[in-house]
């Protein structure tokens, strides 16, 4: 007699209460595989772009899926106390040094790229508050982005992807791309006349995205920053050299600190905060915040920069995420690629191992 | 201290709904966090770590409340592989409770990010920075959420099979409803 309560219910609403001890879990379960993204194919996830990225440019296990080859630095940030007023966060305080490990890198996810493949150089950086906060921050030696929404440089992405018969990008595919993204034009306006650079340290490094300081009465101020270079004697590429910036860099670390001045734009009212493809107009006020100061280098596959993911929404208090939808969608992607190459460096079951591209056959 | 009133008593009652809507908000906000490039990645994981804190402090009071006051026992009738069942999926409950918010913490140290629980609210590391160790976390995360998630849709049949089906006094007793002989 398994169920004697149940005795006197007539049939149907036996079968009616049945249908709900199964039906509600399982509505409960479909909700959960609709919210995860199982459901719905054509969602933009983390894992879609991070895809792309390994389509694009194979996969190199333990490596970054974009800005793959580059070098880990390290130094420091020193406050010159004129950010304070804007944001309350440790960094800026007067006279405050914090401890910054950063990287440098080119964009693209092969690490064995030739330095003068694309002509953007980036700059990643972590401070370390005394509080223990952080601040990260990814950066690109341009001022604009091409694209707006996450949704448009996933395209750009499917767009550059190379076509298997040349090993190149489908040149159609691309003007296509570019005919239907009219946002991209400042990107490709400053593309035409950037040639590669021949030095990390003598380039300007944008952070792009929008983002906001919190000041000590809790008001908010729009910004943008830069990291605009000391030295100045930008020359151009080596000819027919493919990995020429480690050096370049190490060169000059040997004579001395590298160092940069952080800039900071202040937005006016109307200024676009959620539009990474329009710079600000030039007249805006500019704040200098400080001096980064980097004094060493070291490789990146042992260095401390490796396990370090550059997520630019890691901030402290006094700066928070503005409403540019890059910021999110870059927090999610990095995640997802992060977590990939720290499940190679561990060997996980499922992860990458052998690389699809041996070495020599990813230099042109 | 035998329970004789056929209740769960009533800070268990109060704990266990709370923790059941905290719990259920958590694992759609952490599934939904992950898949999302959009802008709701962000602000799901604003949530995300408080309130993970929070299930983490109110898991250790309900565990004290449930040794403390135990529970109305099961039905005499209930086979014993139902008894056995619903037994060993309460103490899972309870480790997973406790487990998933400690592993994600130990996942954020371990990753060697600063765990912030608002603007600027941190709790200190609970684990040595570690890339390999934060990638095992980081798995170990997903797969007790996974498992969490099972449990929860196998407590949630079972609740509703004992109120709908058989009637016992099993759900009315979380509920709040005395049992009607």
């Amino acid at each position: 007699m398994p169920d004697p309560h149940a005795s006197a219910v007539p049939p149907v609403r036996r079968a009616g209460a049945w249908f709900l001890v199964v039906a509600i879990p399982a509505a409960c379960a479909l909700a959960f595989a609709w919210v995860g993204g199982w459901l719905s194919p054509q969602r933009l996830t983390p894992r879609r772009l991070i895809d792309q990225f390994q389509a694009n440019a194979g996969v190199y296990p333990g490596y970054r899926r974009n800005h793959a080859k580059g070098v880990c630095v390290a130094g420091y940030f020193q406050s010159s106390g004129a950010a304070a007023r804007y944001s309350v966060a440790q960094v800026f305080a007067p006279g405050q040094r914090t401890p910054v490990v950063g990287r440098f890198a080119i964009p693209g996810g092969n690490p064995y790229a030739p330095d003068s493949s694309v002509p953007i150089r980036s700059m990643a950086l972590r401070f370390a508050q005394a509080n223990g906060q952080q601040w990260r921050t990814g950066m690109n030696s341009m001022p604009v982005f091409p694209v707006a929404t996450p949704q448009a440089f996933y395209a750009q992405l499917q767009a550059g992807q190379p076509d298997p018969a040349t090993g190149k990008p489908d040149p159609a595919k691309l003007a296509a791309f570019f005919a239907a993204h009219p946002e991209t034009a400042a990107f490709r306006a400053w593309a035409k006349t950037a040639k590669p650079s021949a030095s990390f340290a003598t380039e300007s490094y944008w952070g792009l995205d929008a983002f906001e300081f919190v000041d000590a009465g809790g008001a908010k101020h729009a910004v943008r920053w830069r990291l605009a270079p000391e030295a100045t004697d930008a020359g151009s590429a080596p000819p027919g050299e493919t990995d020429y910036l480690d050096a370049d860099l190490r060169r000059r670390l040997a004579q001395g600190p590298q160092r940069w001045k952080l800039q900071l734009t202040l937005a006016n009212p109307g200024d676009p905060t959620d539009d990474a493809t329009k710079a600000w107009p030039a007249d805006r006020a500019t704040v200098d915040a400080g001096t980064l100061v980097i004094d060493s280098e070291q490789p990146q596959d042992s260095g401390p920069c490796r396990d370090i993911n550059y997520d630019p929404t890691v901030l402290p208090h006094g700066i928070d995420i503005s409403d540019d939808p890059l910021l999110p969608a870059r927090s999610a992607a990095y995640a997802d690629s992060y977590l990939r190459r720290t499940s190679e460096e561990a060997h996980l079951p499922g992860s990458a191992r052998t690389p699809v591209q041996a070495q020599p056959e990813a230099r042109p | 201290m035998k329970n004789t009133t056929g209740l769960f008593a009533l800070p268990a009652r109060v704990l266990h709904w709370l923790m059941a809507a905290m719990i259920l908000a958590m694992l759609f906000i952490g599934v939904g966090m992950v898949a999302t490039v959009s802008e709701r990645h962000a602000w799901l994981l604003r949530i995300h770590k408080p309130l993970g804190i929070a299930i983490l402090l109110l898991a250790v009071v309900r565990l004290a409340v449930r040794l403390r006051r135990p529970p109305p026992p099961l039905p005499a009738d209930l086979p014993a592989l139902q008894k056995l069942a619903a037994h060993a999926s309460h103490w899972l409950l309870y480790a997973l409770m406790i487990a998933m918010p400690l592993v994600g913490w130990a996942m954020l140290s371990a990753g060697g990010y600063p765990v912030m629980l608002g603007d600027s609210l941190r709790l200190p590391p609970i684990f040595p920075t570690s890339a390999t160790a934060f990638a095992v976390l980081r798995h170990l995360h997903t797969g007790l959420a996974m498992l969490l998630l099972l449990t929860f849709l196998a407590h949630l049949a079972a609740a509703l099979y004992h109120g709908l089906i058989r009637r016992d006094g099993v759900l009315a007793s979380m509920v709040g409803r005395r049992r009607e002989q």
